[in-house]
């Protein structure tokens, strides 16, 4: 699991979770929110579908880690190794 | 009842609506009057194959992927059928006071369907409570449907919805009309919606009452209301929306009018939880008629709730039959052996159903009565074939619901 599959696994997340979005042009370096439709929920969405998916927590404290797709990448791709 | 002005007359003026055998007034009739049922064969959880009404009309024409994933099915059947209204009604909220619009839906029961969803995924998922999803609870609140239709249109007035068990339909289009009366809205979006199909519990809980209606052969003639073999219900999803406004206002815009709301009436059995109340019954139907200032003999056709239970049909049949024995203008039929039982949609959904008749003078049949239960006779009952009469100028809609809540609403043609 290299840091293009985490990136991957979490565009397809994010897809189901926002479905009318378009995820093709997004900026790894840019905050998700910015680009396409996100809110709180959704990101509480995104957590609960790495657990249920893949077993993978996401403490609280930690939720600024999935702000852009590259921290997202950076911060979850030792978890999925380890995993 | 003091505050109400009972001079302001109601009118409908756009009619949403989505049902299993049809996804607007004109197919819905149009069905109605050939006998086409909407029940079909499903797959339900745990129970396996079982007679139910589903709806099919298009979740995204007016709503977001996104917020149909977020919100519930009752939501979606809302908002579906509150765009409808409101078109159907030429009515453009952008060109209105969204303060003064209010929406009051009807609701048999509400947040079945999304707790049970949870329970199951987190045993499919070793019962982890941290996969309980945070969006239960705005699914389950109980004014969620008609707060969906509030985010969906940008509407800032009042909502809620009303739990009226089977009564809701109509206690929706009550709670629209004194609302308008009380000069709280301009413009009310009031009916009814379910979205019970959607849990095995509601099965479930109708099988161990010994009132679930079966036909693997033909779920098409499971439901059999009035007659002598009926085994039960069969569950339904739908919904139905009313444009309602002043008369006054109706005529200032130019709106096209269905009918007037003249008259309608509420009460309690306080006598069981789930059987029927015969004398309850009539006094409803005969305080809805006082309501409206008629008399027994102007009215034109009464829809039963007739659900296809024993007691339920044997009841409603001698409080009908006690009300309008010397009416000879009076004809009779039901809706749910074409649709099922749609539960908190039913009231308003059936009584749309009949509305067309101030135009064409059918009575639509109630089908699936081949063997009629002679504790069911009653005078004038139009079955399996749609009859022609020489005019219909008032409709009165009955919808009984458990723990003993009794409607009856009665709309009037406008000439």
């Amino acid at each position: 699991m290299n840091a293009q599959d985490v990136k991957n696994i979490v565009l397809k997340i994010i897809t189901d979770i926002a479905p009318d979005e378009d995820v093709s042009g997004i900026d790894d370096n840019l905050t998700l929110r910015e680009q396409i439709d996100l809110d709180s929920m959704d990101f509480l969405d995104i957590v609960m579908e790495l657990r249920k998916r893949y077993k993978i927590e996401v403490p609280q404290e930690d939720y600024p880690h999935l702000a852009t797709l590259k921290s997202c990448m950076d911060y979850l791709t030792p978890k999925f190794q380890s995993a | 009842m003091s505050g109400l002005n009972k001079n302001n007359r109601i009118v409908i003026t756009g009619i949403g609506l989505t049902a299993p055998n049809g996804n607007n007034l004109m197919e819905f009739r149009n069905a109605l009057l050939e006998g086409k049922s909407g029940i079909t064969q499903n797959n339900i959880r745990y129970m396996g194959e079982q007679s139910a009404g589903f709806c099919d009309f298009d979740e995204t024409k007016y709503q977001t992927k996104k917020s149909r994933r977020r919100g519930t099915r009752a939501g979606a059947i809302a908002i579906y059928c509150s765009n409808e209204a409101l078109i159907d009604a030429d009515l453009d909220l952008e060109n209105v006071d969204k303060d003064r619009v209010g929406v009051y839906l009807g609701i048999t029961e509400h947040g079945n369907v999304e707790t049970e969803e949870e329970v199951y995924q987190m045993h499919q998922n070793d019962l982890d409570y941290k996969l309980w999803t945070p969006h239960h609870n705005p699914r389950t609140v109980a004014n969620s449907p008609a707060g969906e239709v509030t985010l969906n249109l940008k509407i800032t007035g009042p909502h809620y919805t009303i739990g009226a068990a089977c009564a809701g339909g109509n206690m929706g289009i009550i709670q629209g009309l004194q609302m308008l009366r009380l000069g709280e809205v301009d413009y009310a979006l009031a009916g009814g919606v379910s979205e019970s199909p959607q849990t095995f519990g509601i099965f479930a809980g109708f099988a161990a009452q010994g009132a679930l209606a079966h036909n693997p052969q033909d779920p098409t003639k499971s439901i059999k209301p009035l007659d002598k073999n009926r085994d039960g219900i069969v569950i339904s999803e739908g919904g139905a929306v009313y444009v309602l406004e002043t008369l006054e206002n109706a005529k200032a815009r130019g709106a096209k009018i269905y009918a007037e709301v003249i008259g309608y009436h509420t009460n309690s059995d306080a006598s069981s939880y789930v059987n029927p109340n015969t004398q309850r019954q009539i006094e409803c139907v005969e305080k809805a008629i006082k309501s409206a200032g008629l008399k027994v003999e102007d009215v034109n056709i009464v829809n039963m709730h007739a659900t296809g239970t024993g007691a339920g049909d044997i009841s409603e049949a001698s409080a009908i039959n006690k009300v309008f024995r010397d009416s000879k203008n009076t004809h009779v039929n039901f809706t749910k052996g074409h649709i099922g039982h749609s539960m908190g949609a039913a009231g308003a959904l059936e009584l749309a159903g009949n509305i067309p008749s101030f135009d064409d003078s059918l009575i639509h049949p109630g089908i699936n009565c081949e063997n009629l239960d002679p504790e069911c006779e009653i005078s004038n009952l139009v079955l399996n074939k749609a009859k022609q009469v020489e005019k219909v100028d008032v409709i009165l809609n009955n919808s009984f619901g458990m723990l003993g809540i009794n409607s009856v609403v009665i709309v009037q043609k406008l000439d």
